[in-house]
């Protein structure tokens, strides 16, 4: 479930890196939004693995919540989409049920889920990545590694929020027909090319659903991870929190951690 | 009071320079507000915040989705679904609904997230995609397919495989960005589109949408087609009545000012138009010529008897002061008693025609004498024109006393028994007629698919994670089965069915495995496996809350009107108590609010009726001074209602939403007629001291005319009512017209006959 996490959401949008401004004149703005994904996603290049808890927190409009939790590992592929194992601890009926997905970048991802009660893998249709993920407000396609490749970009202005200056600019899925969306907003900040705020419409161009991403900490020295991930769901008012702790970074993951066999290992 | 009419008369007729000018400014002033009128078009705007039933649905929706739908039906020309190009267009049409503003799901037979066995895996996928490339083997495959599921059939298609339907969620935003026009108008285009680009298939289009906008159509419907007609005909009774132009115009502006004063003074108060309310123009139109005509009437029969026109004036107004005030407030008291009403439009409307009615006593006293004060009008004397008819009528109803008491009394019994043979029950989809598209849809959705009534049931297992459990979800399905038993149940939407389906594909599609699933932890990894593959908007949140402690399932119907959703709602509620205690809850959806509305409001109303019906009686008393007529003139106020309902009871049986206010109403209206009679044998008992049977002879030459015309005015103006394509109004206005004519009939055979009866007994 790494994919939440981060490296990803980071990666993707914006923001040209500074030294490339002075020959920017020449540049369009799909040129340096896409010149923004790379360099955010550059800078978190090299993380090598993860693991992390996430809390999940579920809320209705009645204002009502649930929660979920979560143990995610991820383990970065050289040029290839990452990999990420979900491991359910709660709610109770799906404990030890774990969630592998290899994204690439390009072509569909690969995903399967490990079903205890049932002791088998099963192998999850990739194109259905727009559905609600565990009942919640995130979808698959928004906490899947967000590979640069996966969509197009544009540049569209530079402005504050929360007090840092940001990027923002716009991003279209490449795989139109199996997204939920038609395209994110997206708020980058300039001075560490970190995740602040993401706008998802719909496909009548509406806007559905807003991210706030908050409690950035370095890792390492170098890689930015949040506490906090805040989907809020303006049409249904439902909303979802995520909530980050224990991140380990570099423990010594490989790739036979990640396979259909290693799912059924995990408790 | 003999002083302050007499004081009142002069100042009209002197002041009459500076009232003119002043009530046109009043009325304007007032009819400025009539710019803040807006039309609601929300059908829940019958419920009142308080109203139990809309509470418990607005919780169902806050841990669900509140849904509002659009929905389309396609049936091809051929009577076959399952042909490529109608395929195609059911493709089609799902894609272009995403399009449809506010819309969150869209579900159809092609978007259908069909489950099935692949080598190990589970495979989810839309039932049909890329219908040109199909084979026929393919379609006859997909037919088979939609047919033998349980969450299609009856609901997306029919047994035939010749009308399917698709169905769009629409999502209201709490931020004031919803305008229903932008819905309609992309659900009509899209209509319009799939005719033109399928000419083969017949397209239908209706859902709660399309009928809220219809609650907000039928009142600009109504203002444009009734009032016209009304204005005709009463400008047509008015001039045959006055045989006056100047005076019929002095009468036009009154009912004009009076409108626009109610309608004015609604929009500063921001009161909202309700197809219920937007009646308020044409039933003050009605009301405010009466007292103008009982004016005018007495100017006219005075000038003629040689009296000077200002001193006819100040006469008129001296004789009628008492009775115009005494009709108009008791016609107030009745409307307001409206705000008994559970229904916010009741209440609306009755503050708003009060207030006109208020105002058009108001114009009738202070504006129309001074106007006549001015205007040139000139009548030929000595033609005093004792009518000839009701000096016949006086002496047929003396003569034959005893035998005409006897078969009114008879005449009470026999229609009033008809009562017995009432029951409440709404439509509400039939509260629009044939004239509205939407209807015929809906009609054609409940002949060929489930229907539009609904019963929702928010079964909680009591714990998080619940709805996996065996046990409970063993009895959603007994549940749901028992519902599919049900003659008048068309369709049961149950997550059970999915479980099933899982536990079968799971076991490679082996219809053996076609069960619930017997371990907990198993149901819920089925589950969380299949919604894991769900794609965008088509996933379970609208039907398993977020905890997974319970589970919404959907029993629709055909239009089976609110006495038969109450009685399979209470079955419903009967079979949970016997066979699952803790999980026990009242079904939701608005076809239950709706089906409580008319009971709820009878109940409000019966107590606004009682105390309008006792403020009335005492203002009958107060005025006349005299209990014994106080007492009497409640059986001529009273009886007509009675006396409708069972007419109503023998000719048509059914009464909803619109007969909760009528007793209140009526009563207002009704007594009039019953305050000029009453006032007029009085004075002929004290002034002239006659006998009775004299006394009747008098009221009927006085005031028999002036009620005969305003009678006529009333009947006219709620029969014009009664031609509305909206049925709360064409039945409200109908069963007024019939309670007014029976008023009527009681004033003048009744009302006598008693009166002589009782007065010769001492």
């Amino acid at each position: 479930m790494n994919p939440l996490a981060v490296k990803t959401l980071i990666v993707s949008f914006l923001c040209a890196p500074l030294f490339f401004i002075p020959a920017a004149h020449s540049e369009t703005a799909e040129e340096k939004g896409l010149a923004i994904a790379m360099e955010a996603d550059r800078r978190d290049e090299g993380f090598g693995d993860y693991t992390a808890d996430m809390m999940m927190i579920l809320k209705n409009k009645q204002g009502k919540e649930s929660k979920r939790a979560i143990r995610s590992k991820t383990l970065e592929v050289t040029g290839d989409g990452d990999k990420s194992l979900s491991i359910f601890d709660t709610p109770k009926d799906v404990k030890g049920t774990a969630f592998l997905s290899f994204s690439h970048k390009v072509g569909d991802d690969e995903q399967w889920l490990y079903l205890p009660a049932l002791k088998r893998v099963k192998r999850i249709n990739s194109r259905n990545k727009s559905g609600s993920f565990m009942g919640s407000e995130f979808a698959y396609e928004d906490i899947a590694s967000q590979e640069v490749e996966k969509y197009t970009y544009k540049h569209l202005r530079e402005e504050e929020f929360q007090g840092e200056l940001c990027f923002v600019g716009e991003s279209y899925p490449v795989d139109k027909k199996n997204s939920g969306y038609t395209k994110r907003i997206s708020w980058l900040d300039k001075a560490e090319y970190r995740l602040q705020k993401v706008e998802f419409y719909d496909r009548k161009q509406s806007l559905l659903k807003t991210l706030t991403v908050e409690g950035y900490q370095k890792y390492l020295d170098t890689y930015w991870r949040a506490d906090t991930m805040s989907m809020v769901n303006h049409q249904t008012g439902k909303s979802t929190r995520l909530l980050w702790t224990n991140y380990k970074f570099q423990i010594g993951l490989s790739d036979k951690d990640f396979n259909a066999t290693s799912l059924k290992r995990v408790r | 009071m003999q002083k302050i009419e007499n004081w009142i008369g002069a100042v009209v007729v002197k002041y009459r320079w500076f009232l003119i000018p002043c009530l046109i400014f009043i009325a304007l002033l007032s009819a400025n507000g009539m710019r803040f009128l807006e039309f609601s078009n929300d059908s829940r705007m019958f419920f009142s915040k308080e109203n139990p039933q809309l509470q418990a649905l607005e919780a169902l929706e806050r841990t669900y989705t509140k849904v509002e739908n659009v929905l389309y039906l396609l049936a091809p020309k051929s009577g076959n679904i399952f042909e490529a190009k109608s395929l195609e267009a059911i493709e089609f049409i799902t894609e272009q609904s995403w399009q449809i503003p506010f819309s969150s799901r869209v579900d159809s037979l092609s978007n259908y997230q069909h489950t099935k066995a692949f080598e190990d895996d589970l495979m989810v996928a839309d039932l049909i995609s890329n219908a040109p490339s199909l084979s026929p083997q393919e379609i006859l495959d997909i037919k088979e397919i939609a047919l033998a599921q349980p969450m299609l059939l009856n609901s997306m298609i029919d047994k035939k495989g010749s009308v399917t339907a698709i169905n769009i969620n629409i999502i209201k935003p709490d931020d004031g960005s919803y305008e229903i026009e932008d819905v309609t108008t992309a659900a009509l285009k899209l209509d319009q589109l799939m005719k033109d680009k399928y000419p083969f298939l017949d397209v239908y289009l209706t859902g709660g949408v399309m009928i809220d906008a219809a609650f907000g159509e039928a009142p600009e419907r109504d203002i444009r087609s009734l009032i016209p007609l009304m204005f005709a005909l009463l400008l047509f009774l008015i001039v045959i009545s006055l045989r006056s132009i100047l005076a019929t115009t002095a009468t036009l502006l009154v009912i004009i000012f009076s409108t626009i004063t109610g309608l004015g003074l609604a929009g500063w108060m921001g009161i909202l138009l309700t197809p219920a309310s937007a009646n308020a123009p044409v039933i003050i139109l009605t009301l405010a010529v009466a007292d103008s005509i009982h004016i005018l009437v007495t100017i006219f029969h005075q000038m003629r008897s040689g009296t000077a026109r200002h001193k006819a004036i100040q006469e008129s107004i001296r004789v009628n002061l008492q009775p115009v005030l005494i009709t108009s407030v008791s016609t107030a008291i009745g409307f307001l008693a409206m705000n008994f009403s559970d229904a916010p439009p009741f209440r609306d409307l009755g503050n708003i025609v009060a207030m006109g009615v208020m105002s058009a006593f108001i114009y009738s006293v202070f504006f129309m004498p001074a106007l006549m004060a001015v205007l040139p009008i000139r009548v030929k004397q000595g033609e005093t024109e004792k009518s000839k008819a009701f000096t016949l009528l006086a002496d047929f109803v003396i003569g034959r006393r005893t035998a005409i008491f006897w078969s009114m009394i008879a005449l009470i019994l026999l229609t009033s028994s008809g009562i017995s043979k009432i029951h409440l029950n709404d439509e509400f989809i039939k509260y629009f007629d044939h004239s509205y598209p939407f209807r015929i849809a809906s009609d054609f959705s409940a002949e060929h698919l489930a229907g539009l009534e609904i019963i929702d049931w928010d079964l909680d297992s009591g714990e998080e994670g619940g709805i996996n459990d065996p046990e409970y979800l063993r009895t959603v399905e007994n549940f749901a089965n028992w519902f599919r038993e049900q003659p008048e149940v068309r369709h049961v939407y149950t997550i059970t069915d999915i479980m099933k389906r899982l536990n079968q594909n799971m076991h490679g599609d082996d219809p053996d495995w076609y069960r619930l699933p017997e371990q907990r932890d198993l149901a819920a990894q089925y589950l969380l496996l299949y919604e894991m593959n769900l794609p965008f908007g088509l996933d379970l949140n609208n039907r398993i809350n977020i905890d997974k402690s319970s589970t919404r399932m959907t029993v629709s119907m055909p239009n089976i009107g609110t006495a038969g959703v109450l009685d399979l709602e209470r079955r419903g509620r009967e079979w949970l108590m016997t066979h699952s205690p803790d999980m026990t809850t009242y079904g939701s959806g608005l076809s239950i609010i709706f089906s409580y509305i008319s009971e709820r409001n009878i109940h409000s109303m019966l107590k606004g009726s009682i105390i309008a019906l006792v403020l009335i009686s005492f203002i009958m008393i107060a005025a006349l001074r005299d209990i014994k007529l106080g007492i009497i003139s409640l059986i001529p106020n009273l009886m007509p209602a009675f006396m409708a309902f069972g007419v109503w009871g023998i000719f048509v049986g059914q009464v909803g939403l619109a007969v909760s206010v009528m007793i209140a109403m009526t009563l207002g209206i009704v007594v009039d007629d019953t305050v000029h009679f009453l006032s007029k044998y009085q004075r002929a008992r004290k002034e002239h001291k006659m006998n009775p049977e004299d006394s009747v002879r008098y009221a009927f030459n006085t005031v028999g005319s002036a009620i005969w015309i305003t009678t006529l005015a009333l009947v006219g103006g709620f029969g014009v009512l009664s031609f509305s394509g909206f049925q709360i109004n064409s039945h409200m206005g109908l069963m007024t017209t019939i309670t007014i004519i029976f008023a009527l009939i009681l004033d003048f055979f009744f009302l006598p006959t008693l009166l002589i009866k009782l007065e010769n007994k001492k």
